[in-house]
């Protein structure tokens, strides 16, 4: 099944990403340049993380104008599972997809380092393998990633189960502590973690199957593998 | 400008003419101390820099090692003081980006950075406060953007760098050996110039940095654009896998007159170039101006003229600018025009070996008296006297600064900072481990026992992940070489890190020579800072949860070393005493014997013992695993010592052993036969960390409350200018 990786000047996790899809979950993966198209026969789209144009202006904001978010627009139309992680997660909500704002950490510094993730919906084409509230031990690694939505989106979020991952204590001030969230349909996932890193045992210091369920998730729903 | 009246002198005659103005800025750029090593490359020959896995290439920018099964790991270091010193932020962001473009221009992909920071004491020195989280903010937005995990380095603080910085940083590459660039030329080849345009920042930075810090000339700082630098990386890599380079080198220190002038030497070829055809950022540059600028983020690519569309293609992808500047002769010189019109013609070796110093020396009067000890009040409670060392700058945890920087991108980091050396994964299933050393306080009383120290603990840290050194990295940073008292300093180092090199097979794979490092109040403590690559051939030992009832053991003896302790500066605010000093055959057993002890997999944990001696690091032990630890002080192998030196005492070749109980006989059985040095000196378990002299504890910390501090103490002082002890 295919599974597009989408690439953006300045993604830097396109390969950390690529790696994991093919060699640790044998997905048939395909690398997709920004200015290019998506084929139409593509069962999943992943958006890495990086610093798409070193994230100038604000992260994500220009890349979401790339050529191929039509593309991307169009295939969560259709209902196609749809993965931002980290910089892609500013570009999916930057570019309308997800609602909300990524703003900058509470801190004000850069975070790198591991935590905790609740899950809080599990309908979804990435969380369908998890028990609600299960713990995904996880490392963070952004600038902005203080999720950030008014009161009355707040409100819908929870009406519609759009809350997909929290964190399980406050790491950088997130509304409510959440770390991810999906569209209303479910299919469009964005995640300010990155499941890639902690998938594998030799560089998860704590646990890695809580978070290879992610993309154990996508192989139940899109089938098995090329 | 400076060059000097002998130099200029020789230039005349060499060329039998007055030299054009661009002439004399291109030599000035390239003889400057900076780009040409003139004080010091008659000296650093005498390092051993061959061995079994290193490949000498010519025009390199960094140290090639083999790692098996086709594959190579490429390292080098470089240092960025003087910009730093002025523009923190501006000065480290650009430092990170140099040496990557070291890495990248051998061919292989960049995958971590080590940075060694150095600044007054922020304790009292605002401006070092200043200058120490600029520069943290300016690695982590250039590393982090770049996608390039910053995995280790150190952080020190020490009044001799007040009004200064010192900034270092190291970086590895890897690829495949099929792929790295075998620099080479043929007639009519085409130099191209790609990346980020040429604009005024950085003019003169070299010689800039070959001066003493008078002026804070800004202009000389050169301004940091990350994400250019990562689409050149992207750039470049796919131009090597196209196999569209011939030869290539970074623009750095000189721009453009060191990197055409070096490349024409490297490759015994001549260039031909024209300024008119360089992208730059004004309109109106002149072409000194453009010879000399280090603009960054930017490479010159040798090609051939059926591989320059290719090239440019590649490029245009990226949306980065690629200039055909001039065209490879075989006359060996370097010619510049504009336009028509030459503005410089000079010989290659001319321009690319400056006339090398041979500078005298002399033993600095500062060290007559240096090894007299002082009299001191005695301490009336340790708990207290190591509460205050844990929280003091230089010891408290430094996860505020690495916390800061991505350490994970890549996805090859397998031990992560924090700890004695980080572990990366390989892609031939080997494991590479890698730390930056450096001790100033020690290298004052005794440069040679000092620098030598510096190498020994950087191998130790390595050790203690299970693997073997099998590459040095030396980045000797002194005040002005022109005063013998300095210059025998920077000798002893380098004669010392010699001989260590040489009877540990340790080749020396880079390295870089920073001199004219003065602050206001005189010269720098003689700093050198040494960076040590391991390789472990299999499953590296993973650091494991320390439980109730695991032993602790020391290999190595203590001894009565303590100047330029943490404990006499930063207790007794005492420079002085005797330094530490290596004793090379009980470093190589102690080291064997650790390694054989984690290939057996017999212990937990493995950690070095260092700065602050004993007493931290068997606190750190107990702190990171949130555990109590009664360790015995009389157990403590080596002379008789003082309970204050046996707790505080630096004395190198010393590990930390933690295993548990069903273990402890097999691993006395091999330290046994290897004759080293060791002990049994404490057990874990419980909330306390307890130093006993006999039956009383002389310190009684409880776990929880102490990591706190040691955690916190960092944050608190640079954020809010809280002390917490």
């Amino acid at each position: 099944m295919k599974v597009g990786v989408v690439v953006f000047p300045g993604s830097n996790c396109d390969r950390d990403m690529y790696h994991v899809l093919t060699d640790v979950f044998h997905f048939d993966a395909q690398y997709y340049w920004h200015e290019k198209g998506l084929p139409k026969n593509i069962d999943a789209v992943i958006l890495p993380g990086g610093f798409s144009y070193g994230d100038r202006l604000r992260a994500g904001v220009i890349a979401a104008h790339s050529p191929i978010i039509k593309d991307v627009q169009k295939m969560a139309k259709k209902g196609i599972p749809i993965l931002g992680v980290c910089n892609g997660f500013q570009i999916l909500v930057e570019s309308g997809l997800l609602p909300g704002v990524l703003l900058k950490n509470k801190s004000l510094n850069f975070m790198c380092e591991w935590t905790n993730l609740i899950v809080e919906n599990n309908k979804t084409p990435f969380t369908n393998q998890f028990k609600l509230n299960q713990k995904i031990p996880i490392p963070i690694a952004n600038g902005e990633g203080r999720y950030y939505v008014d009161d009355d989106t707040m409100k819908k979020l929870k009406k519609k189960n759009q809350i997909v991952f929290r964190y399980s204590e406050v790491v950088n001030g997130s509304s409510n502590r959440i770390a991810g969230v999906c569209n209303e349909d479910g299919n469009v996932v964005g995640m300010m973690p990155h499941p890639e890193r902690a998938v594998e045992s030799e560089i998860n210091p704590v646990d890695n199957k809580p978070s290879s369920l992610i993309f154990e998730s996508l192989l139940s729903k899109i089938g098995a593998t090329k | 400008m400076s060059l000097e009246k002998q130099e200029l002198l020789d230039l005349k005659s060499k060329i039998g003419r007055e030299p054009t103005s661009t002439e004399l800025q291109i030599i000035a750029a390239e003889w400057s101390e900076h780009c040409s090593y003139k004080s010091s490359k008659k000296h650093l020959k005498m390092l051993p820099m061959t061995g079994p896995l290193v490949i000498n290439e010519k025009g390199y920018d960094s140290g090639v090692l083999d790692v098996g099964d086709g594959y190579v790991v490429t390292a080098h270091i470089e240092s960025h003081n003087h910009p730093s010193a002025v523009e923190p932020y501006g000065g480290a962001a650009t430092g990170v980006g140099g040496v990557i473009r070291d890495i990248l221009s051998a061919g292989t992909r960049p995958i971590a950075i080590f940075d060694g920071l150095r600044f007054g004491n922020i304790e009292n020195d605002l401006q070092a406060r200043w200058l120490f989280k600029n520069a943290v903010t300016g690695i982590a937005d250039y590393g982090n953007c770049l996608g390039i995990p910053t995995i280790g380095g150190e952080v020190e603080f020490d009044e001799c760098y007040e009004n200064y910085a010192l900034v270092d940083v190291a970086a590895l590459g890897f690829g495949k050996k099929e792929n790295l660039i075998k620099n080479h030329a043929k007639k009519d080849d085409l130099v191209v110039l790609m990346g980020g345009s040429t604009g005024r920042d950085g003019i003169g930075g070299s010689q800039f940095a070959s001066d003493s810090l008078e002026s804070e000339d800004r202009s000389a700082v050169q301004i940091p654009d990350p994400f250019i630098e990562k689409l050149i990386i992207e750039a470049v890599l796919q131009a090597r896998n196209d196999g569209l380079i011939h030869a290539m080198k970074d623009l750095g220190g000189g721009g453009l007159s060191c990197a055409i002038s070096e490349t024409a030497d490297a490759l015994e070829i001549g260039i031909e170039m024209d300024v008119d055809k360089v992208h730059t950022r004004e309109s109106d540059m002149h072409p000194d101006e453009i010879m000399v600028s280090e603009s960054q983020e930017r490479m010159l690519i040798v090609t051939s003229k059926t591989k320059l569309k290719k090239l440019e293609e590649i490029c245009k992808k990226f949306r980065i600018g690629c200039s055909v500047i001039g065209r490879v002769k075989f006359d060996n010189q370097v010619h510049i025009k504009k336009g028509s019109k030459t503005v410089a013609n000079l010989s290659a070796d001319f321009v690319a070996n400056a006339t090398l110093l041979d500078l005298p020396s002399k033993v600095p009067d500062y060290l007559k008296n240096i090894e007299t000890e002082k009299k001191f009040k005695p301490i009336s409670n340790y708990s207290k006297t190591l509460m205050k060392l844990l929280a003091s700058p230089n010891i408290a945890s430094k996860i505020w600064v690495y916390g800061q920087y991505d350490h994970e991108v890549g996805i090859r980091t397998v031990v992560k900072p924090g700890r004695d050396a980080s572990v990366l994964r390989l892609d031939n299933g080997k494991f590479l481990s890698a730390k930056i050393d450096g001790n100033p306080k020690h290298c004052y009383i005794n440069p040679r026992e000092g620098a030598i120290g510096c190498f020994e603990e950087a191998c130790r840290n390595v050790v203690c992940t299970g693997a073997k050194p099998i590459g040095m990295l030396d980045h000797l940073q002194f005040g002005n070489p022109n005063d013998p008292e300095i210059f025998w300093t920077f000798l002893e180092s380098l004669k010392g890190l010699t001989d260590f090199a040489k009877t540990f097979d340790i080749p020396c794979v880079g390295g870089k020579v920073s001199l004219y490092n003065e602050t206001p109040k005189g010269p720098i403590k003689p700093t050198p800072v040494i960076g040590v690559i391991g390789l472990i051939d299999k499953k590296p030992s993973i650091q494991q949860k320390i439980s109730k009832g695991d032993c602790l053991l020391i290999v190595g003896d203590t001894k009565d070393e303590m100047g330029g302790s943490e404990f006499f500066e930063y207790i007794h605010k005492f420079v002085g005493g005797k330094c530490p000093v290596v004793n090379f055959d009980d470093s190589k057993k102690n080291m064997k014997s650790v390694l054989d002890v984690i290939k057996n997999d017999l212990v937990k944990s493995v950690h070095d013992c260092s700065k602050g001696g004993l007493a931290i690091a068997v606190s750190e032990l107990s702190m990171t695993n949130l555990i109590g630890c009664k360790v015995s002080l009389e157990k403590v192998p080596g002379e008789k010592l003082d309970i204050d030196r046996i707790l505080f005492s630096e004395s190198h070749s010393r590990y930390l052993l933690v295993c548990d109980k069903t273990n402890l006989s097999k691993i006395e059985v091999i330290l046994k036969k290897n004759k080293v040095s060791f002990k049994q000196i404490g057990q874990f378990g419980g909330e306390k960390i307890q130093f006993f002299n006999g039956a009383k504890p002389v310190i009684d910390l409880n776990v929880e409350k102490t990591h706190k501090i040691w955690l916190h103490a960092l944050p608190n002082l640079v954020l809010h200018g809280k002390k917490s002890v």
